[in-house]
């Protein structure tokens, strides 16, 4: 099993602290994993993408040039990514965050419309773990339980009451999440 | 009287401090390098912290510092000896640093790093020969060089639109938080030379109490590179190098 | 006790630094490595093991900190990215004379001038020939993982002990901002003073009446003693060349064509290597780890099977050149490689040795 994702999308998003999560459990689970931000002068507002993968084996290159998975966050991530996902794969998108919808036919394209869900339940800081959640449903890389896990690992202690929220939140995206 | 009965210990007046060698000196006669290695080398013996002691070598003639004083030394580079000092003082806390430099050493090249270790108030000494000119390359101009005076990189007198101004560093190191005591000496007269001599060992104590910097300007001659006699040398200084380096404590807290 | 955890290359460094003992950190920020010196700040590890860590007011005051420190006999070391290096160069040619062991990191990025911070490979030159001034190496090590950035700490600190000399991790920005799985080495102790003495009979720890006085310096006045201290550390140098040369050699036995990359690119060689035995080409891939001392024999030998060789760099063409020395001729060796922070993708890679290689 080897799975590429990238994710990406406004810096502030939490795109690289959901790329680490991921990454966390895939680890826990015994998998070997990179995580490959783009780093730059970009702080709040710029974009931002990480590559994920997830790997049984030893992982070669970090650097990708097509990808299973896409999570798009914004339009020039979009625009940016479209093109690069393998046939077959997969984008998963906020509505909220684009002016169009992917054109491919070779690919499946899922919402999951997480920015107004995390409006509506009152915390927009669980944006990105619904998101997660939607990902988990469509893409089970690695189980709950260490997604759980990996968050207790990388979240502060001082944060750790967070916790049920962000399980919340997870499960909010499992739900929404949706074909299109 | 005999000359086994002069050299009785009880006749002893005067002898050299252990902390020195034997080995002959390559500084010109009359530079005032020597005295200030002696009395270095006499506190370092009176406090009895010869073990704790580590010299921070510059470049500039006081480059072979470390062949003169038995303790142990670190040759640095350029400018960089409190860079050094600053290392070798947090990794070693019980031990006693100091570094010796030159104005072109302390004042052009290493003026950052002068500036930084006094700053932070690293517990250290900085014993500072200020002669107003590059001995060692041969009398180039330095920070320090007067207004008018002659090197060989400013044959016409240092002419101040073309090079700044004489820099009065030590004035600027007081200013720092970091320095505890500031104090500009000289060692051209027997009075001048026991006062450096105190000033030399309160720096020191200050470093073993921990009580942040101490600079110990020392305004010198350099009787070849003014191309003087070493009493003209003495004399040019008294009136020319006083004025615009006036001597006593810039700071003592 | 070994500890498993997903971090950066630049924060495995800092991690590993503190586990193997180490007595002193001294930096200046630049990206992108500011994450060594940022983990050092926050793990605090002078209230634990008594790791002195400071934040320089420059490259150069830092490598001369770590002059100081080396002096001393402690374990010390320094962090930067290519433009800081560059500054750091005159102190390193000092320790290297000096013949004192210490560490530096070079996350390398793009060049030359101030450049981007983007990665890169393009201070090969600079780490591998030199430098600084004078006829004077370091040993250069090369990590392609998370997991060799944490393991070359202790790797680097042992050979420079060992040899007395300064060691050099190069990585780029690409392993120093990359996240994997890291096993961490258990916690070693810091050396006592009194083991520094015995270790390190040279350091300047403050003179006691049984011994000589100690003095660091790389001042010769005169000729025949610099000669000396240059042939000395020639000899030093054709040591380690003997016995320190380390790679990897991926499907390298039956490969009819080789890639020859260090560090991240190496990686990427590698998945183009996948890609091109699925579609029937024999490549292998040499990963040297440490480029300076080089593996020319083991190119030497390669060279009497393969038909041909492709160096991929992140410059514009500098380890190709200690390839063709070793090769001296005997087969094609080509070279590809991207400039500025540019990163080739597995895909060009193979493109390039189709091209210029396989034709």
């Amino acid at each position: 099993m080897k799975k590429e994702i990238i994710i990406a999308g406004f810096g502030g998003q939490g795109v690289l602290s959901m790329g680490k999560i991921l990454a966390y459990s895939g680890l826990l689970q015994g998998k070997e994993v990179t995580w490959m931000p783009s780093y730059g002068p970009e702080q709040r507002g710029g974009t931002a993408n990480v590559t994920v993968i997830l790997s049984d084996e030893r992982i070669s290159s970090p650097i990708l040039t097509s990808y299973d998975v896409a999570i798009l966050l914004n339009q020039p991530s979009l625009d940016k990514f479209e093109p690069k996902i393998k046939p077959g794969g997969i984008i998963i998108l906020d509505s909220n965050g684009i002016s169009r919808f992917p054109e491919r036919k070779d690919i499946k394209v899922y919402q999951i419309d997480a920015m107004e869900a995390a409006q509506k339940a009152n915390s927009p800081k669980t944006f990105n773990m619904i998101v997660l959640g939607g990902l988990l449903k469509i893409v089970p890389v690695v189980k709950l339980e260490n997604v759980m896990l990996g968050l207790k690992k990388t979240l502060p202690e001082r944060h750790h009451k967070l916790l049920p929220l962000n399980e919340q939140a997870i499960q909010i995206g499992m739900d929404i999440i949706h074909e299109i | 009287m005999t000359t086994q009965d002069i050299i009785k210990p009880e006749n002893l007046v005067y002898t050299k401090t252990s902390i020195m060698n034997d080995r002959n000196m390559h500084y010109c006669p009359g530079c005032s390098h020597g005295v200030v290695h002696k009395l270095i080398g006499e506190v370092i013996e009176e406090m009895g912290i010869k073990e704790t002691v580590i010299g921070i070598a510059p470049v500039g003639c006081a480059v072979f510092a470390y062949n003169y004083l038995d303790i142990d030394w670190q040759e640095a580079a350029h400018g960089r000896a409190p860079a050094i000092a600053t290392a070798i003082s947090r990794l070693l806390p019980e031990n006693c640093v100091f570094t010796y430099q030159g104005d072109g050493d302390l004042a052009a090249i290493g003026t950052a790093e002068t500036i930084h270790a006094c700053n932070r108030g690293e517990n250290i000494v900085i014993f500072f020969i200020n002669n107003a000119i590059y001995g060692m390359t041969g009398g180039q101009m330095a920070p320090t060089t007067l207004e008018g005076m002659k090197t060989a990189t400013c044959p016409y007198g240092r002419d101040v639109k073309l090079n700044g101004f004489p820099l009065k560093i030590s004035d600027l190191l007081a200013q720092l938080d970091g320095t505890c005591y500031v104090t500009r000496q000289s060692v051209h007269t027997v009075p001048a030379i026991r006062k450096s001599k105190k000033a030399i060992r309160k720096a020191f104590e200050n470093a073993m109490a921990k009580k942040g910097t101490s600079v110990v300007e020392f305004v010198s001659t350099c009787n070849s590179g003014w191309k003087m006699t070493p009493h003209q040398a003495n004399m040019w200084m008294e009136e020319n190098m006083f004025k615009k380096y006036p001597l006593g404590d810039l700071k003592d807290k | 006790m070994e500890e498993i955890r997903l971090m950066k290359g630049n924060e495995a460094i800092a991690e590993a630094a503190i586990r193997y003992g180490c007595d002193g950190y001294f930096g200046y920020p630049i990206t992108p490595q500011s994450e060594i010196m940022e983990t050092l700040m926050e793990l605090q590890p002078w209230k634990t093991t008594g790791m002195v860590v400071l934040q320089a007011e420059s490259e150069v005051s830092a490598i001369n900190m770590v002059y100081g420190g080396a002096g001393c006999g402690k374990s010390v070391m320094t962090s930067s990215s290519s433009p800081g290096v560059s500054l750091k160069q005159e102190g390193i040619s000092y320790i290297a004379c000096a013949e004192l062991p210490c560490l530096i990191v070079n996350v390398m990025r793009g060049g030359p001038g101030l450049g981007t911070i983007q990665p890169s490979q393009a201070d090969y030159f600079q780490a591998v020939k030199g430098g600084g001034h004078g006829d004077y190496r370091l040993i250069v090590l090369a990590p392609s993982s998370v997991q060799e950035m944490a393991d070359f700490v202790a790797l680097g600190f042992d050979l420079a002990f060992k040899y007395r000399t300064p060691s050099m991790i190069i990585a780029d920005g690409i392993i120093g901002q990359m996240m994997e799985k890291v096993i961490l080495p258990p916690y070693r102790p810091r050396r006592t003073n009194d083991e520094i003495r015995q270790q390190c009979p040279w350091a300047t720890l403050g003179k006691p009446d049984n011994r000589e006085r100690n003095v660091t310096t790389s001042l010769a006045l005169e000729a025949e003693e610099m000669e000396r201290t240059n042939l000395r550390l020639q000899a030093k140098y054709k040591e380690i060349c003997e016995n320190e040369v380390r790679f990897e050699a991926v499907n390298c036995d039956d490969a009819d064509f080789v890639l020859i990359a260090f560090g991240s690119i190496a990686r990427v060689c590698m998945s183009a290597m996948e890609i091109g035995r699925k579609e029937g080409l024999k490549i292998g891939v040499l990963r040297p780890i440490t480029l300076y001392p080089f593996p020319t024999l083991k190119i030497q030998e390669l060279a009497k099977k393969a038909k041909g060789i492709l160096t991929v760099e992140l410059s514009a063409g500098q380890m190709v050149e200690d390839v063709r020395l070793a090769v001296n001729g005997s087969i094609p060796v080509e070279f590809y490689g991207r400039m500025g922070g540019v990163v080739p993708t597995p895909e060009e890679v193979l493109e390039q040795l189709k091209k210029q290689l396989v034709k």
